[in-house]
């Protein structure tokens, strides 16, 4: 394939490998490019790998099509070779994951870091209450795969939509799918309240307020979908764990 | 030097360890075993302990060869658990800590399996992956305590291999677990399940119910036998155990982990996490199936840290709790 031709006379260079992908950068028809590969995992059955593999690489390019649709901010996706499990997409330019944002606030002003989060926080909530209301569930909201990228000075994305000069770019969608249910949202939500506590201690009043731009992003129906996330915070409490 | 002796009894499990300075002196246990296609119930499960606790108790003073006058502190379950088998065992701890003289501690069961795991393999500070019958936690250290970083969101690892096993009316004995490991080593062909990651966290409530409506149908056809069926579960519900835990491993920047719980003793899960770990550079520690399934010295071990480290408890607040999570426990005995 031309564009695979093109991709391929291009350096690659290994930036990360996570747990079940190798990140590159790379370019793409000229352009700066992440080149995201799915790697097969030895642990796990033949079949089941195949599936897995599959299926993340369609639902991580499906979940990036839907939020670029309704205007949150992720990677566009440039091409997919599915025989080699491989999304190229934009390289999303001076950017870094909130999980460092958050570390290194926390280290420079640890007495006040709640307070310099707090915009951080409005975003997010915003973001995610957004991407709920179409129906997108992300599967994985974690502060890793969160990236704030840095606007040019005065560029024309400047102002606006902006936190303080940053962007806030959603990412690894592998996990997503899109349902309405409650159910689905809440889980999403109590998964980035769990990774976001675990990772980020003492950060209860952060997650208030993400939850209060929740509501303000998602608009009418947020507060079902509070409600579940309620209930499934009591079933984790209440499970007498036995054994 | 500290000698502990635990007690043990939040689940079908009876056992009573003596630990003195890191050495397992003795620990006797013993098993509620019930029929094929039957799960326990808390009743009888607390008569089995109360009929065994007396006899087990001398047993393990008996092979540790001690003076009850050497022993620093008494620990038994405070929970997680089930509420009657917890306070059968727990009101013989009281009585011998009031006959001896001793001072009590209640100590977490999930911490237990923790310290225990990390005494018998020498892990410094790992990732844990612990499964038992009624927990699926994915668990880091830091700042004073283990942090759960993934868990399941509905039923619990054990629970739904139990409770497959008996749909295949599989033995109780030694544990249903044991039984549908046997059998999945002689499947072969995989039938695909639910597999539902979410995050950090897995839930196996679909995948259970999918098996339970479709296992009488596929075995009539002749499509799949049971062994077939044991081996996909198994292939299925592992391989989402050890997805979370390289995510949490990868998240924390870890490069050990350790398998604790019952379910833990299942040799195809060891396997796959430690090809897991060798792909990352990392290093895997499990134990067998006398550290890993429910036992007294764990509950030892855990007392005899918390012990050292200076914790007491008063006694109006030696009781018992069903529900004590992980992450409430402030580990003082851990920098
Ligand atoms: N489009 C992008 N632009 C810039 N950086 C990116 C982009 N995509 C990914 N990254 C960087 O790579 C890291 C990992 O990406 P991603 O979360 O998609 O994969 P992963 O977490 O390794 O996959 P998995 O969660 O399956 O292990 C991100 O945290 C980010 O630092
Ligand atoms: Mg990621």
């Amino acid at each position: 394939m031309a564009a695979e031709g093109a991709a391929e006379r291009d350096q690659m260079v290994l930036l990360k490998q996570g747990a079940e992908a190798k990140i590159y950068s790379g370019t793409f028809m000229g352009r700066p490019a992440i080149i995201k590969e799915r790697f097969s995992k030895a642990y796990r059955h033949p079949d089941l790998d195949k599936s897995l593999t599959v299926q993340r690489t369609k639902a991580e390019v499906r979940s990036i099509m839907r939020c670029r649709m309704i205007g949150i901010c992720t990677p566009a996706v440039y091409f997919v070779d599915m025989e080699r499990h491989r999304i190229y997409m934009e390289h999303v330019a001076a950017s870094i994951t909130v999980r460092e944002y958050i570390a290194d606030l926390e280290r420079s002003c640890s007495a006040n870091h709640v307070s310099a989060l707090r915009p951080l926080a409005e975003k997010i909530g915003a973001t995610v209450g957004l991407m709920h209301s179409h129906n997108v569930i992300h599967g994985d909201l974690t502060t890793s795969n969160m990236l704030l990228s840095r606007l040019p000075k005065d560029g024309p994305d400047a102002g606006g939509d902006t936190l303080d000069g940053y962007r806030l770019v959603l990412i690894d969608f592998g996990l997503g799918y899109k349902e309405g249910l409650a159910e689905d949202k809440g889980v999403d939500l109590y998964v980035l309240e769990r990774a976001f506590l675990s990772t980020h201690p003492n950060t209860e009043a952060l997650f208030s307020v993400i939850l209060e731009h929740y509501k303000l992003g998602y608009g009418k129906g947020a507060a079902d979908v509070i409600n579940k996330l309620e209930e499934i915070r009591m079933r984790g409490r209440k499970r007498t764990m036995v054994g | 030097m500290v000698i502990a002796i635990g007690f043990e009894g939040s689940a079908n499990k009876l056992g009573i360890g003596i630990i003195k300075d890191g050495v397992v002196l003795s620990n006797p246990r013993r098993t509620y075993i019930t029929p094929p296609g039957q799960g326990f119930l808390p009743r009888d499960t607390a008569k089995h302990h109360q009929d065994c606790v007396l006899e087990v108790l001398k047993e393990a003073l008996d092979t540790a060869k001690i003076d009850t006058n050497d022993i620093d502190i008494v620990c038994y379950t405070k929970g997680p658990g089930m509420g009657a088998p917890l306070v059968s065992v727990a009101v013989v701890a009281r009585t011998v800590a009031q006959l001896w003289k001793k001072p009590l501690l209640g100590v977490n069961h999930c911490i237990a399996h923790i310290e225990m795991g990390r005494l018998i393999t020498g892990a410094q500070n790992p990732t844990v992956l612990y499964v038992s019958g009624g927990n699926t936690q994915v668990i880091s250290y830091s700042q004073r305590r283990y942090r759960i970083f993934g868990e399941t969101i509905d039923i619990a690892v054990g629970n739904c291999l139990d409770r497959f096993a008996r749909v295949l009316k599989l033995s109780n004995n030694p544990s249903p677990g044991y039984n549908i490991e046997q059998m999945a080593k002689r499947g072969k062909k995989f039938l695909e399940l639910p597999y539902v990651v979410k995050g950090m966290d897995v839930s196996f409530s679909g995948l259970l119910s999918f098996i339970e409506e479709r296992a009488n149908q596929v075995l009539e056809s002749g499509e799949f036998t049971p062994e077939d069926l044991c081996f996909s579960l198994q292939e299925t519900i592992f391989a989402m155990l050890i997805e979370i835990t390289e995510r949490a491993m990868a998240h924390c920047g870890s490069q050990e982990v350790l398998i604790v719980g019952g379910v833990g003793c299942n040799k195809r899960l060891q396997e796959m996490m430690g090809i897991m770990a060798d792909e990352r550079g990392a290093k895997l520690f499990a134990t067998d199936e006398r550290f890993c399934i429910d036992n007294g010295a764990m509950i030892a071990q855990a007392g005899s840290e918390m012990f050292r480290s200076g914790q007491t408890m008063a006694w109006e607040d030696t009781f018992c709790t069903q529900r004590y999570r992980t992450d409430e426990v402030e580990v003082t005995w851990r920098d």
